[in-house]
């Protein structure tokens, strides 16, 4: 039995015979599945993509408004109720929030949101009516997930916008008579954003996180609750794969960041 | 306004007609501002409260927190009331048999009424501000029967310390390797950057599971608090050491450094006398922002039961049991813990918010 696992050789050479493996493709076999691991992932890595996506865009796409009304209204009692809310929205934990929805859930609406499908399409295989279904299942955790990341972005929105506003050429913009809806919109926002999309990078390891424990408590298919069932049975070829992948998509993530940011800012150039 | 943090602390100000009080150190100023804030003094003052709560937790909680009362499990919270005769007090408890779910349930037995004592003497001898001879469960009891408030106080013993005692920890790494960093630079400074770097690739709950997991299941109580408590603080020094670096960069090639070097100033007195000032605003207003994610990281792994184990508390520990919906169901009380984690992370929010402000010579 550990001969076939390869538990024999001191921690080092495990290590580095697990490594020059991984880089192959070939992950290890699983303690608990008896199955390749690469057979176990590849699913859940998808799934933990289409929920991390999907509360990215959640979060820009709600974030980016609230920020700017914030930023117009400021000091009003709508930018002090955003901002309350915002420093609320950031303090909960996704684990809490996802938690006390599902109680919510089942006591408004009778349903336990367990899962990413109903009963009736789990296992089978893709329809227009699974796909339609997995949509329905989607939205809760991709907001649950998001939500601490929509607070800080917008928060720091309306900084960034702020600041814009108090610059001499938005003044001159004002002054040649120009709308304010085209000042804010033309040439404010377009500067304010900017560091939104370096930004992108560093939200990544919060919502992969943030994926990871809310699947757990949700019980979704994703790369969390495997990972934690591997941890407590000491799975380890397993929970090192899960780890070493949740890490590599940071690092793509964050490659895309680095280029859309070259890409919108002619001013960025890498040497 | 011509305010410069970046020297010591307390010679300007007093030599600067223009700051408004004329004879203010950087610190007062600071405190002058912040104080200013109204939202961040409330924060402060309340976790200054919790803080005290959960330090003398053995006086101000009614009960021990591992009062066990086998007969007492998932008691509802009860109601406080208050008569001129009687002072406070609760009413006793009934135990019903549901006929359906057969499981025992509790209602109020308006017979019996037991009055709130202050100061209470308990059966070893030790004082609590306020208990009772009978049951009184103000928050309910979990499934063992003991008393959630207690144990809600004895908990934030461990979740408010954690945070503090791992902020403390990535402080003093921090600082150091961003002293190091920043003022030596070359090789070292390369070699650390790239260390931060790659500790700030992982996504930190999925590294802290794994690190949480690996603590060896034979630890006692106190091995594993201070092993959680590194496990936290290894991927949040980064950060840190990141803005000390950027700071002591910008100042190395200042003036008043240059100065010092030419008065034949060893490295020693120049990085504790000229730089680490400069940068002390910055680190407490990082190191208060920092400490809630370290308590809700805390209240994360042990939620998943990777984090503080039993017999220890915490408030990750008690959301444990609240884990599944059916349960929370049933025994809705059990999710109370969350309240004082909201408050909590709130407030660091906020005070950490305020400093910053304070701290910002351009904030006027």
């Amino acid at each position: 039995m550990r001969e076939r696992y390869g538990l024999n050789a001191p921690l080092w050479k495990r290590y580095l015979i697990w490594i020059s493996g991984f880089v192959r493709g070939n992950f290890g076999e699983s303690f608990e599945y008896k199955r390749e691991v690469d057979e176990l992932i590849w699913d859940r890595i998808a799934f933990t993509l289409v929920i991390s996506v999907g509360s990215l865009i959640f979060t820009y796409v709600v974030a980016i408004p609230l920020g700017i009304y914030s930023a117009t209204h400021q000091y009003k009692w709508s930018d002090h109720l955003l901002t309350f809310l915002s420093f609320v929205g950031m303090s909960i934990p996704a684990f809490l929030l996802a938690l006390s929805l599902m109680v919510f859930a089942f006591e408004i609406f009778g349903v336990p949101l367990f899962g990413l499908f109903s009963a009736y399409y789990e296992g089978a295989p893709w329809t227009w009516g699974k796909l339609s279904d997995l949509i329905t299942h989607l939205w809760i955790p991709v907001i649950v997930v998001g939500i601490n990341g929509t607070a800080s972005l917008m928060r720091i929105m309306r900084g960034n916008l702020l600041d814009v506003l108090g610059q001499p050429f938005v003044q001159t913009a004002r002054a040649k008579g120009l709308k304010e809806i085209v000042v804010v919109s033309k040439h404010a926002v377009r500067i304010a954003i900017n560091p939104l999309i370096s930004i992108l990078g560093m939200s990544l390891p919060g919502i992969l996180s943030g994926s990871a424990i809310v699947s757990i408590v949700l019980g979704l298919p994703t790369v969390g609750p495997i990972l934690l069932n591997s941890l407590l049975n000491e799975d380890i070829y397993l929970a090192g794969t899960l780890i070493m992948m949740l890490s590599l998509l940071l690092v793509i993530g964050n490659l895309i960041a680095d280029i859309a940011l070259a890409w919108v800012d002619p001013r960025i150039r890498y040497e | 306004m011509k305010l410069t943090i970046e020297t010591t602390e307390n010679i300007e100000g007093a030599d600067d007609p223009w700051t408004d009080g004329g004879q203010l150190s950087y610190r007062q100023l600071i405190w002058r501002r912040f104080r200013k804030n109204r939202m961040g003094v409330i924060a402060g003052a309340l976790l200054l409260l919790f803080y005290m709560l959960a330090i003398g937790a053995d006086f101000f909680a009614p009960y021990h927190y591992n009062e066990i009362n086998m007969r007492l499990r998932h008691v509802p919270p009860q109601r406080l009331h208050f008569s001129v005769s009687d002072g406070f007090y609760v009413h006793g408890l009934k135990s019903v048999r549901n006929p359906e779910s057969l499981e025992l349930e509790f209602t109020k037995d308006m017979e019996q009424r037991h009055p709130v004592e202050f100061f209470f003497k308990d059966a070893d001898g030790r004082r609590h501000l306020f208990s009772s001879a009978g049951p009184m469960f103000l928050l309910g009891t979990d499934r063992m029967g003991r008393d959630l408030l207690s144990r809600i106080m004895f908990g934030a013993r461990v979740s408010m310390t954690l945070g503090l005692v791992g902020v403390l920890l990535s402080i003093v790494l921090g600082s150091i390797l961003g002293t190091v960093s920043g003022y030596w630079g070359g090789w070292v400074d390369n070699l650390i950057q790239r260390i931060i770097e790659i500790l700030s690739a992982f996504p930190d709950i999925p590294l802290w599971m794994a690190l949480g997991a690996a603590l060896p299941p034979g630890w006692s109580s106190i091995q594993i608090y201070f092993g959680i408590t590194i496990i936290l603080s290894i991927i949040r020094w980064g950060g840190l050491a990141r803005q000390v670096r950027g700071k002591v960069l910008a100042y190395r090639e200042s003036d008043f450094v240059m100065a010092a070097r030419a008065a034949g100033a060893g490295h020693w007195h120049i990085i504790t006398k000229h730089l680490l000032p400069g940068c002390y605003s910055h680190i407490i207003v990082i190191a208060t922002l920092a400490i809630p994610g370290m308590i809700l990281g805390e209240t994360a792994l042990s939620f998943l039961g990777l984090g503080i184990r039993p017999p220890m508390t915490s408030w990750g520990v008690l959301l444990e049991e609240a884990q599944r919906v059916t349960v929370l169901l049933h025994y809705p009380w059990l999710i109370f813990p969350a309240v004082p984690v909201l408050i909590v992370v709130i407030a660091f929010n906020f005070l950490g918010d305020a400093l910053r402000d304070a701290a910002d010579p351009y904030s006027d």
